[in-house]
């Protein structure tokens, strides 16, 4: 990685879904110097898995596509993706990022022709799809992917299947002797921008995420949603491939809750709201949504998006925390147990699905990689002693898409802060 | 030109050299595309295809490079050529991607290469790589309008950031709102207790800094300029005004809590025990000031219990009084209830809702009021009044025991949480001569900014008056470059979310004074150099491009002219598509870079059987949608030429009927959804474009042509099944319909 340059006045942003991207191009933008360090193959993180965004409906590939141009048109962006943040040490002004940057394989000499994906039969559980479907283990992550470029899965590795996607290669791009290399970066200031991750859903025994195949998660259903996804856009439930146009949509699915997350995630809601629009564009009257809720946090203009599914006949409300979840095994059906607290009626109803509105956490353990103050639910504090490490989006509240660019934004002037004053200092 | 040298380069690679006959390719580009150099690469986009571009374009002079190769979206890395005008001809996605891979389909496969370097090399000619605007502003100074919690903000952090500011606040004092709080939310762990605002330290940090200057009691009296060269008159009280110049605005207005008078079934004015939220506020302060406990406003009593109506005249669906939520209500309902609770736990304190709101770590602070006895009740208030004892009855529908008439009775103070109200000044949407329908004139807000735009006054509203951004990805995307709003003027927040705000919004308008003083656009077109220039013998001073414009960008000369500020300019080219007498242009696009493209096809005759069909497609989402199409090998028309256009605003209707007196058979637009949801990033273009188009049936008619030889067609960036269908429906009706009379002319 000789041609990465960086300086006590690079901004590092660890993360590159929506809020690190964003990060990163405000800030160079700005006249900034900045590495924008990915875990995974390609940029765009879990927003680039959601179908559609609320309350407008539209498609998260489009803010995707302008962001992306922005990015490939500045030079003083350098991106490096499969880059894993080890360690960061240092003070404001003077930082020492160390990551592992993990082997694709593959080198940039790729063209993206798709020839060693056609060569290998070996397939992989596709992560995109959350497990949903599978893929060759040449792969392209998704059609947007950001660097255009082939990965080789490590599991290919030694086999000759890797052999065969190399010789089908006809430029020289792929290099199976690749192995991790460990770099380390200056930085004057560090955007930490990891996003979050649903919360494990099997922890939440009642609703037997991990014993019935027709309980599913919220990201699983937007995959199932998608004209891209798995299924092709068509809502087929996960035991027997039927269509599924009675789902149960389960609220603060581990969120608001002393025995899972404490916190409000504050997206299910919208999330779940969303969702029954796309159970109407599927099964028009047919269709069948119920929402189990304890509130429902439409905050500010969201408010319209609520008042409209409300006003959708298909779409039933249930105030109550449902208290268990039963499997009929003859038809795969699943049983919601519970009180409705609206009038204290005991309800057991009977869905095709259910889709539980899965909380937020934060993907990544902060502070085994850096000094950093996070609060009970382990978000980076934006007001605590941390330096000149700003947490950037959903590493720092749980935030919906709007609020974490807003979030991403207001970090970059943090950083600029720092590194204008190192300039300075520095002559 | 006569130092304009082309180098057309042709890539083999990716099946390219396969599938198609790269010599003839080269042919092409050389014979009639007239290029001066013309190469073939097995691989171009490796370091040795670079670098043989780069040597002729250094050692040969080579001025246009025009590349065969993949899409403009596929390795941008690579064909980075900043000194030269490049022009991508998309071979691949667009033409080996979208056709069969069969004998039969070559002939056709190879016609469509061929048009498209054809298109590559005109376009070539007709561009260059665009130079900075000379009269570009480089002032770096910004501009606060509001000296509450988020002008304050947005001045401090601009300021460490080594910027100069001036911060003008209406009233005698700078702290807004915050400062007529007693007590503020927790922002950081523990979640449990009421803050306190911290004002006095921030006003003290603003006046202690030496780069702002503070005008209290002043307003901004007019604001005209560009980023990087804004004058702004600043008017005191006492009626001295004096011009500065900035570079850039933050307008931070906040809010006004909604009339709670509009509210007299609360029972608010009937008796003074019946307060909003910042009356509470006031009564605490008065109170902690006095160091007493907060007493019954009418008669001095001791308060024993208080009831909080969540959602007081919000969330009403009727439109009668605020359709939103704003947001921070049910969390400073809390903490008022803490005021009591903290003084003395046995005072009955209720909050009544139907939703409660405390998202994120609010979650923790809702838990804080449960355990201090905050008693939550899920109801909704249907009435206030008055007994005898100056204390109120609450009428409330209990929505837990599904009691209609429920009453809380003996409550000796109930506050009302109104929502909060925009300053954003004048709605520009409304006409300044618009009348009611009482026909009595519509009273407009007194202006914040006092633009001198030719659009209005103030900045465009989203919606209930809010000056957010449109875009979800985007949200200080503004219509005013260089002005960006920030605080519950944009949204309805809390002090946390307006401090978070007003940062994100200094942080835009420091990187627009950096951009506009290199003449660099803002976002979506970021960092593009060039700009709108305009004959001014041919314009006819029509007005179209100054009304269209999505930004406000043009004004009007003394002259009636329109006046470019190109420092407002977004590049979109709306004003380019708007111009009935074509006399708008920018370097590096122009009705001539397109329309020679459209004149460079190929067009078989009448007889030929293979029409020929013009897809304008929007370059953010229906170009990417078709390059991914290709992708997927999704297979499309072999008759379809496409040429990617910034925004479908910018397609002029010259370009239609050129196309179709020369001879194409039918002419499609691929653009962004309109309407309230609308997806296009320039605001408008779509929509402008549908309403240009919708005209078009007139020429149609006159040319004796029928009104399916032009179709508009909303599309999105994900539409990569749909679009290939889309193409081949409109290739099946062309066949239908027949071939175009005006072949060979």
């Amino acid at each position: 990685m000789a041609d990465v340059v960086a300086t006590n006045e690079t901004i590092v942003v660890i993360g590159g879904g929506i809020s690190g991207m964003t990060a990163a191009v405000e800030a160079a933008e700005t006249g900034k110097d900045v590495i924008l360090l990915e875990r995974a193959p390609s940029l765009g993180g879990r927003v680039s898995q959601l179908y559609k965004y609320f309350p407008k409906l539209c498609h998260p590939t489009c803010g995707m596509e302008i962001n992306l141009r922005r990015l490939r048109g500045n030079r003083r962006i350098k991106v490096l993706t499969l880059a894993e943040v080890q360690k960061v040490t240092g003070e404001a002004g003077n930082y020492q990022v160390t990551a592992t940057l993990h082997p694709r394989f593959v080198n940039e000499n790729c063209t993206a022709c798709g020839a060693c994906a056609e060569a290998v039969t070996a397939e992989i559980d596709n992560p995109f799809d959350y497990g949903l479907s599978r893929m060759k283990a040449a792969y392209l992550p998704f059609t947007m992917a950001h660097p255009q470029r082939y990965v080789i899965d490590p599991s290919l590795i030694g086999t000759e299947e890797a052999q065969k996607a190399k010789d089908a290669c006809r430029y020289d791009a792929i290099d199976l002797d690749m192995k991790p290399e460990t770099v380390t970066f200056s930085a004057g200031a560090i955007i930490w921008a990891t996003g979050w991750r649903p919360y494990d859903a099997a922890k939440i025994q009642p609703y037997g995420y991990d014993r019935y195949a027709n309980v599913i998660t919220s990201v699983e259903f937007e995959r199932l949603a998608d004209t891209r996804g798995p299924t092709g856009g068509r809502i087929l439930r996960p035991s027997d491939g039927k269509e599924a146009k009675n789902v149960a949509f389960i609220q603060c699915a581990g969120s608001r809750d002393r025995n899972h997350l404490t916190h409000c995630s504050r997206i299910c809601c919208m999330a779940s709201l969303k969702q029954t629009t796309y159970m109407r564009e599927r099964f028009g009257d047919d269709a069948q949504s119920s929402i189990y809720y304890i509130d429902i946090r439409a905050i500010d203009r969201f408010e319209d998006f609520y008042q409209k599914v409300q006003a959708d006949s298909t779409v039933k409300f249930i105030k109550s925390k449902v208290a268990n979840i039963t499997e009929d095994e003859a038809t795969g059906d699943v049983i919601l147990h519970g009180v409705d607290t609206e009038g204290y009626h005991r309800y057991d109803n009977r869905h095709d699905l259910c889709v539980l509105a899965v909380g937020m956490e934060p993907s990544v353990d902060v502070r085994r990689i850096a000094d950093v103050a996070v609060d009970a639910s382990g978000f980076i504090e934006v007001n605590g002693p941390n330096g000149a490490i700003f947490g950037a989006g959903c590493a720092a509240n749980a935030l919906d898409v709007n609020r974490s660019v807003q979030s991403a934004t207001a970090s970059v002037l943090r950083a600029v802060q720092v590194v204008n004053r190192v300039a300075k200092a520095e002559g | 030109m006569a130092d304009m040298k082309i180098g057309a380069y042709v890539c083999q690679g990716c099946g390219l050299g396969e599938r198609l006959d790269t010599k003839a390719l080269a042919q092409v580009a050389q014979k009639e595309g007239k290029a001066h150099i013309v190469r073939e690469h097995e691989f171009l986009c490796n370091a040795q295809g670079v670098a043989m571009i780069q040597k002729d374009i250094d050692e040969e002079g080579v001025n246009r490079v025009v590349i065969g190769a993949c899409s403009r979206r596929a390795k941008a890395e690579a064909f980075h050529f900043p000194t030269v005008a490049v022009s991508r001809v998309n071979l691949r996605e667009q033409v080996i991607w979208s056709q069969p891979a069969t004998d039969e389909a070559r002939e056709l496969t190879q016609e469509m290469a061929e048009d498209y370097m054809r298109m590559g090399c005109a376009e070539a000619k007709k561009v260059v790589a665009p130079t900075p605007n000379a009269a570009v502003g480089t002032n770096k100074r910004i501009l606060v309008v509001g000296g509450g919690v988020t002008g304050m903000t947005a001045a401090l952090e601009a300021a460490r950031a080594g910027y100069d500011v001036l911060l003008v606040e209406k009233t005698a004092a700078l702290g807004g709102v915050m400062a007529k709080l007693f007590k503020r939310v927790p922002f950081r762990e523990p979640y449990s207790d009421p803050q306190p605002t911290g004002v006095e330290d921030l006003v003290a940090a603003v006046t202690n800094e030496p780069r702002i200057t503070v005008f209290l009691h002043a307003t901004t009296t007019r604001t005209s300029g560009a980023p990087g060269q804004f004058s702004v008159d600043i008017t005191t009280e006492s009626g001295q005004t004096q011009t500065e110049n900035v570079g850039a605005i933050v307008m931070a207005s906040g809010f006004t809590p909604y009339d709670a008078s509009r509210l007299p079934e609360l029972g608010y004015g009937k008796s003074p025990n019946v307060v909003d939220q910042s009356g509470l506020e006031a009564l605490a302060l008065a109170a902690a000031a006095k160091g007493e406990p907060m007493r019954r406003p009418s008669d001095g009593r001791e308060i024993k219990s208080v009831v909080f109506v969540q959602c007081a005249g919000q969330r009403d669906a009727s439109g009668t009084h605020l359709r939103y939520c704003s947001g921070h209500c049910c969390n400073t309902s809390m903490k008022q209830a803490m005021y009591f609770k903290d003084q003395n736990p046995d005072i009955d304190t209720v909050v009544l809702f139907t939703d409660l709101r405390t998202p994120g770590n609010g979650e923790d602070f809702y838990r804080s009021a449960q355990k201090k006895g905050v008693t939550f009740t899920k109801g909704k208030v249907s009435g206030v009044e008055a007994a005898g004892d100056g204390s109120a009855v609450v009428k409330f529908h209990d929505l837990i025991l599904d009691e209609p008439a429920a009453t809380m009775a003996g409550v000796d103070l109930v506050v009302l949480a109104t929502g909060q109200v925009p300053n954003s000044g004048v709605n520009i949407d409304i006409p300044a001569d618009a009348t009611d329908v009482d026909d009595k004139p519509v009273e407009h807000a007194v202006s914040v900014l006092n633009l001198t735009y030719r659009q209005g006054p103030d900045v465009p509203q989203l919606k209930y008056g809010f000056t957010d951004s449109h875009f979800i990805c985007f949200p200080y995307e503004t219509r005013r470059t260089g002005i960006y709003t920030a605080g519950p003027v944009r949204r309805p927040m809390d002090i946390a979310q307006a401090m978070d705000d007003a940062t994100g919004a200094a942080l835009k308008a420091i990187q627009e004074v950096e951009n506009a003083a290199l003449g660099r656009a803002a976002h979506p077109r970021s960092g593009d150099l060039s700009f709108p220039t305009f004959r001014r013998e041919g314009c006819t001073q029509c007005k179209r491009c100054t009304v269209e414009c999505p930004f406000g960008a043009i004004d009007e000369d003394e002259q009636r002219y329109p006046q470019f500020n190109e420092g407002r300019c977004r590049r979109c080219g709306t004003c380019m598509g708007a111009c009935p007498v074509r006399v708008i242009s920018f370097e590096n696009y122009s009705i001539d870079s397109v329309g020679s493209q459209i004149k460079a096809v190929d067009v078989p005759d009448e007889f030929s059987e293979k029409p020929r069909i013009l897809l304008l497609a929007c370059e953010n989402d229906a170009y990417p949608a078709l390059d991914m199409a290709g992708v997927n090998r999704r297979v499309s028309s072999a008759f379809v030429r496409t040429i990617p256009v910034r925004c479908l605003g910018s397609v002029n209707t010259i370009w239609i009927t050129d196309a179709l007196n020369s001879g194409y058979d039918g002419v499609m637009l691929m653009g962004c959804k309109h309407g309230d949801e609308y997806q296009c990033h320039f605001v408008k273009g779509s929509e402008l474009a549908a309403y240009r188009m919708s005209k078009i049936d007139d020429t149609l008619k006159n040319l004796n042509l029928e009104a399916d030889r032009v179709r508009n067609l909303e599309v999105a960036i994900t539409d990569m099944e749909r679009v290939p269908q889309l193409i081949n429906d409109y290739a099946a009706k062309i066949q239908e319909i027949g071939m175009s009379p005006f072949k060979g002319f």
